[in-house]
């Protein structure tokens, strides 16, 4: 198997998700698709690991399970945020959350 | 049985279990399975000692002439876990201490579980209580039949966990939340030196956490005095905050806010005796470390003698019952840890036995006694309760002379064994110190006895006494409160002690006295004048009315410790609080003071100046080129003041894409 | 080789498919479904790679836990179960650009520097040496020794979040 198949998979999803969390006006979908974002680069993590022999196997291996744990970290904070919100102003709507306008 | 120790905290642990999901169906709420599992764990520890006492002395100790055979401890270990190099075993330990620490464990549990299903009936967390009670007993079984100090460090949190949310069992009120916070944040405080004392230990030891080869290390030279004073100042610091050694005792009073049966089970007889359980197990590490056969001066003994008198002297101005108790308590786990200090060894263990007694006893009764009056207020609402109480007044007197040491009730014979192996191993000073301690434990207990049971009856309401479930309990306790004692007077042969001296003991060298009249008449004599003058000072009103208000010195000193030597007010205030306060009182007198002269003194230097300035410089050639820049800058902050919309996504576009130009550069340039 | 490409075609086909219905499918709860299967097919992929443990994480952490989450926060957030013409912002166009201009150069620059790199062949090494190299005891063991303070770490990091979220969503 070619290393570039996997790493044209992750960076299809990266920018899948780069273009959710850009466009997308719901912030439970905004955090969906940076958990895309999160996946894309646990693929490079893995592969960089495989494409190598030794310890460096198995740090591509053990760096995409801290991944995984910080992205669990994120949603639970992420989605209270999101939750705060939407008892703040009744509406998840992000695009409406400009209080830092200049 | 002794290799299947296990068994017991297993017991109690499924009866956790068993009572939270399914003790709200059954008849008596969960009670009967925890009273069940305690009392099996009560008879399996009393088959325990049976058999420790029947067993073999095939262990041979000492050095050269004086070798003597002891009972050798009972190991069963698995592997727990193996990663990489390091393979950490699991099990049990027991030896003479296990044992008796496992048999009054369940002894008081199980009183207590008895007199909590009247203490506690129609609670609303009646269940739970029951619950946490199992598991803190679990707790307690895993630290004293631990044989690894990770597996101690296991029981020892649980219990923390359990008393957090004993103390706690009525949060709705503030107070009570409050003090369970407080009881669970200052023996954490003193964790984390647990946490660094194990993990030194098992470097030093050559990487194990067992106990025994902890020990073996420490005495035998192995391990380096420098590590070890390090280590055992980290472990002492986990005695210090567990055990309500001063200056972290300050929780234990505020922990009376659980309910009673829980201070005379976690707060009087087990929980808090876990820190001095622990110094008596890793005792090599200490013995060594502190230079504990040297006599003199040490550490240990100095925690422990200052706690003696500090909490003593607080005992006396509190008007609830159960407060009084509290640092009664205090002080008297500073005996034990005064004892280990001065290698009074077997002394400590004997007066933790004893104590856990009598201060259940005093702890039940002021329940049986509040549970009656529904106050805990000394001075307002009791008094002469003597006659509508007469079972509860007998075992409670019992109980205060036992705790103020009169012959021959249990206190006697372990505080005369403190005494004299303060005496005898050289710590001449620290003996007075407790000859002092016994005085006013005496006094304080004849004050706490007149203001509950004499006098006028001050409360509301008609005082009755207690049903069976709470008196029961109270009578079991009075017999070993008298009877305690006796296990290792001289007549006995010092039954206790050669049953608890283990392995440890023996390779450190523990030096053992003899019974000595002198020193038991001595203490005898404290104790009888301290309870004369306390019969004149609160009986017969000789105490001067009204000192603390004629005199100022009087009244600075009451004033002092009634705001108990303003210990809270440094911790809330001092140490969470100070850090901004002071600094930023200190910061506004400086700004005040020494930054306004010299502002001042600049500004009318500069005032002058500016005058002048003002006339030619300024309204001349500045003012033109500041309005024109000003003016550029408004225009420019305009126009980028239109891409700061405040949504977080335009910032994102914005964000990607200049990392993609940046991208595209580095690409195209290299 | 050929079976493992084909397995390869299919789970990446699945899973950009997904990902693309994702950020343009207009129901909430759809979204979430198809996250499913983006998660599935990429855990999948791992299996290709020949981490196997990371690959049972990932189905246990995210399509166990952390959709079941996210399932959680559209309940809460009431959002419309069903379709609902108002998801995207206004800024569609420039997001469509930043990430089109993104994959171009990513692409771009993996295809140039790596070329044909092949993963070494795992077909021929002996069951001993994958699990000693690479299995899920290698794993653990790495964790619990060179990456121990790490892992620590990040246990701390999870605590915190723990604590943090609770105090973000409570009410008082």
């Amino acid at each position: 198997m070619l290393i570039n198949q996997f790493l044209l998979l992750g960076a299809a999803l990266f920018c899948i998700g780069v273009y959710g969390v850009l466009a997308r006006k719901n912030g439970v979908l905004v955090l969906m698709s940076i958990e895309l974002i999160l996946n894309a680069v646990n693929i490079n993590l893995l592969a960089f690991g495989a494409m190598h022999q030794g310890p460096a196997a198995i740090t591509g291996q053990v760096f995409a399970l801290f991944i995984i744990t910080v992205a669990a970290a994120e949603v639970g904070v992420g989605l209270a945020i999101v939750l705060l919100i939407y008892r703040n102003r009744t509406s998840v709507d992000l695009s409406e959350v400009d209080l830092m306008k200049g | 049985m002794l290799e299947h120790a296990w068994v017991i905290p297993a017991i109690t642990f499924t009866s956790f279990w068993l009572i939270l999901f399914f003790g709200r169906r059954l008849p008596k709420g969960g009670s009967e399975i925890g009273i069940l599992a305690v009392g099996s764990t009560l008879v399996l520890s009393c088959v325990m000692v049976a058999q420790w006492v029947g067993r073999a002395k095939t262990l041979a100790v000492g050095h050269g002439e004086e070798i003597e055979h002891i009972r050798g401890p009972v190991d069963n270990t698995v592997r727990w876990f193996t990663s990489g190099q390091f393979r950490v075993r699991v099990g049990t330990h027991v030896d003479g201490l296990t044992v008796v620490m496992l048999f009054t464990v369940a002894l008081i549990s199980f009183l207590v579980h008895v007199f909590s299903t009247n203490y506690m009936e129609g609670d609303r967390r009646f269940t739970h209580y029951f619950a946490s009670l199992s598991l803190f007993t679990t707790g307690m079984y895993v630290l004293v039949t631990a044989s690894t100090t990770l597996a101690a460090l296991f029981g020892w949190e649980l219990m923390g966990l359990c008393s957090f949310m004993l103390i706690g069992h009525w949060w709705e009120e503030k107070p009570n939340s409050n003090a369970a916070l407080k009881a669970f944040f200052t023996t954490r405080t003193g964790d984390i030196g647990l946490l660094v004392g194990i993990s030194i230990l098992f470097w030093a030891a050559g990487g194990t956490f067992d106990i025994a080869k902890i020990n073996q290390a420490a005495l035998s030279g192995q391990i380096s005095h420098t590590v070890l004073v390090v280590a055992a100042c980290a472990l002492l610091a986990a005695v210090i905050g567990k055990s309500a050694q001063f200056p972290l005792h300050t929780w234990l009073p505020d922990a009376m806010a659980g309910p009673t049966p829980v201070s005379a089970l976690i707060h009087a007889a087990t929980m808090v005796v876990a820190g001095v359980y622990l110094l008596a197990r890793v005792y090599g590490v200490f013995w060594v470390g502190f230079h504990i056969p040297d006599g003199g001066f040490n550490f240990v003994a100095a925690v422990g003698a200052t706690t003696i008198v500090i909490a003593a002297v607080l005992a006396f101005v509190q008007r609830d019952i159960k407060k009084v108790l509290a640092y009664s308590t205090i002080s008297q786990l500073g005996y034990m840890v005064m004892a280990l200090g001065v290698g009074a060894w077997t002394a400590a263990i004997f007066h933790l036995f004893t104590h856990a007694m009598f201060k259940a006893l005093l702890f039940l009764g002021s329940g049986s006694v509040s549970h009656s009056v529904h106050s805990f207020d000394m001075v307002d609402d009791m008094g002469g309760l003597r006659k509508p109480m007469p079972k509860t007044f007998a075992t409670f007197m019992v109980g205060s002379l036992a705790l103020a040491g009169l012959f021959p009730l249990a206190g006697f014979w372990s505080k005369d064994e403190i005494l004299l192996g303060a005496g005898e191993n050289g710590y001449k000073v620290f003996m007075i110190v407790g000859l002092v301690g016994a005085f006013m434990t005496a006094m304080y207990m004849t004050r706490c006895v007149y203001l509950t049971f004499f006098g006028e009856y001050r409360g509301h309401g008609h005082p009755h006494e207690s049903p069976l479930p709470i008196l029961g309990p109270l009578y079991v306790l009075t017999v070993f409160s008298v009877g305690a004692g006796l296990l290792n007077a001289p007549f006995t042969h010092e039954w206790f002690g050669k049953l608890i001296e283990n392995e440890t003991f023996f390779h450190a060298g523990v030096a053992t006295h003899d019974f000595s009249v002198p020193d038991a008449l001595i203490s005898t004599v404290v104790v009888l004048a301290a309870i004369g003058i306390g019969y004149l000072l609160f009986f017969q009103g000789k105490l001067p009315r009204g000192v603390t208000a004629r005199q100022p010195l009087a009244r600075v000193g009451y004033t002092f410790l009634a705001n108990r030597y303003y210990l809270d007010h440094i911790y809330t205030g001092g140490v969470v609080g100070g850090i901004s306060g002071p600094i930023a009182r200190a910061a506004y007198w400086f700004n005040q003071n020494v930054l306004d002269g010299i502002v001042n003194g600049v500004a009318i230097v500069a005032k002058k100046f500016a005058d002048w300035q003002y006339k030619y410089i300024d309204q001349g050639a500045i003012d033109g080129t500041v309005n024109g820049s000003g003016h550029g800058a408004e225009g420019l902050g305009g126009f980028f003041r239109t891409i700061q919309t405040g949504r977080v996504q335009q910032y994102g576009a914005l964000l990607f894409g200049a990392t993609a130009l940046l991208a595209l550069a580095l690409v195209l340039t290299v | 080789m050929i079976a493992e490409n084909i397995a390869f075609g299919v789970l990446a086909a699945s899973a950009v498919l997904a990902a693309l219905r994702l950020v343009t499918t207009k129901n909430v709860v759809h979204a979430a479904l198809y996250l499913v299967v983006v998660l599935a097919s990429v855990g999948a992929n791992y299996i290709l790679l020949a981490a196997e443990f990371v690959a049972v994480v990932q189905l246990l952490v995210y399509v166990g836990a952390i959709v079941v989450i996210f399932l959680f926060g559209v309940m809460l957030t009431r959002a419309q179960i069903g379709h609902e013409s108002e998801l995207d912002n206004d800024q569609r166009g420039i997001a469509l650009v930043t990430a089109l201009f993104l994959l171009g150069i990513l692409s771009y620059v993996l295809i140039d520097f790596f070329q044909d790199d092949k993963l070494p062949e795992l077909t021929g090494v002996s069951k001993a040496t994958l699990q000693a190299t690479r299995g899920t005891g290698a794993v653990g063991d790495a964790i619990f020794s060179t990456y121990l303070v790490p892992f620590e770490v990040v246990s701390v990091l999870l605590l915190a979040a723990l604590v943090g979220a609770i105090v973000l969503a409570r009410r008082d």
